[in-house]
């Protein structure tokens, strides 16, 4: 099993990542491809782009542990984490998962496990700056974005199971 | 130890880390939020309510009972927003 995690500013290429991990494989039957992207809205409100902030230390370290964890659940091939940080406008992507194995239940499953756990659990946290607000009162510019309860639901639904 | 802050929490207490002696008889990382609360008004707005915050010790994420006493490195933050 071969994994990549990379935490970055830049914007990555979903297909190129892709076409890296299958590249010279005759093992892999099936790829499942998770991209989030920034929207142009955070509570029904336009906004100008996400800012993310992380602990990059802890960050790589937990997203590996959330592989490992994954790994030992399905018969993966292959995962690749691409998770970014910094300013990203709405449209850009921020967060890709790739999972491979030789059939697609594996790849599914461990996709959106990976998914769940990077949400609640990996140290990234999303500011949003408004689009120009009326009062032009600096402080009220940015905010942080808050957890949602259903993100959380969604990561418990794999320790019941 | 080293403490470092991320998101409002850092935002609050106007650092992003820093480096800190308490007193032996703060022995958990409840008890360590308690003391870092006393510590003045900005830490005390990034702690008044302990429910929220979230922990990890060199890390890994820990609950608040958690024993501080080998601790390199101790972070504060509010609940994740990644993915």
């Amino acid at each position: 099993m071969t994994a990549t995690i990379r935490l970055q500013r830049e914007p990555f290429d979903a297909a190129t990542e892709v076409a890296a991990m299958t590249r010279g494989r005759t093992d892999i039957g099936a790829v499942v491809t998770f991209t989030g992207i920034c929207r142009a809205d955070e509570n029904g409100a336009p906004i100008a782009a996400l800012y993310l902030e992380h602990y990059p230390e802890m960050a790589e370290a937990e997203i590996a542990r959330h592989v490992d964890a994954a790994r030992a659940r399905w018969p993966l091939l292959s995962v690749t984490v691409v998770h970014r940080y910094g300013r990203i406008k709405p449209g850009e992507d921020i967060v890709m998962v790739v999972t491979a194995s030789s059939h697609r239940e594996a790849a599914f499953a461990a996709a959106e496990f990976l998914m769940d756990y990077l949400k609640t659990c990996a140290p990234f946290w999303k500011q949003v700056e408004r689009i120009g607000g009326k009062t032009g009162d600096k402080t009220d510019d940015k905010f942080w974005v808050e957890a949602k309860a259903a993100d959380h639901s969604a990561t418990e639904r794999w320790s019941a199971s | 130890m080293k403490v470092r802050y991320f998101a409002w929490v850092r935002e609050r207490v106007g650092k992003a880390e820093e480096e800190i002696d308490p007193p032996s008889g703060v022995a958990t990382v409840g008890e360590l939020i308690t003391w870092l609360a006393r510590r003045g008004e900005g830490y005390a707005y990034a702690f008044e309510n302990p429910k929220v915050i979230r922990s990890a010790i060199d890390k890994k994420h820990v609950n608040s009972d958690a024993r501080i006493e080998r601790a390199t490195e101790i972070a504060f933050f509010p609940p994740m927003t990644g993915g």
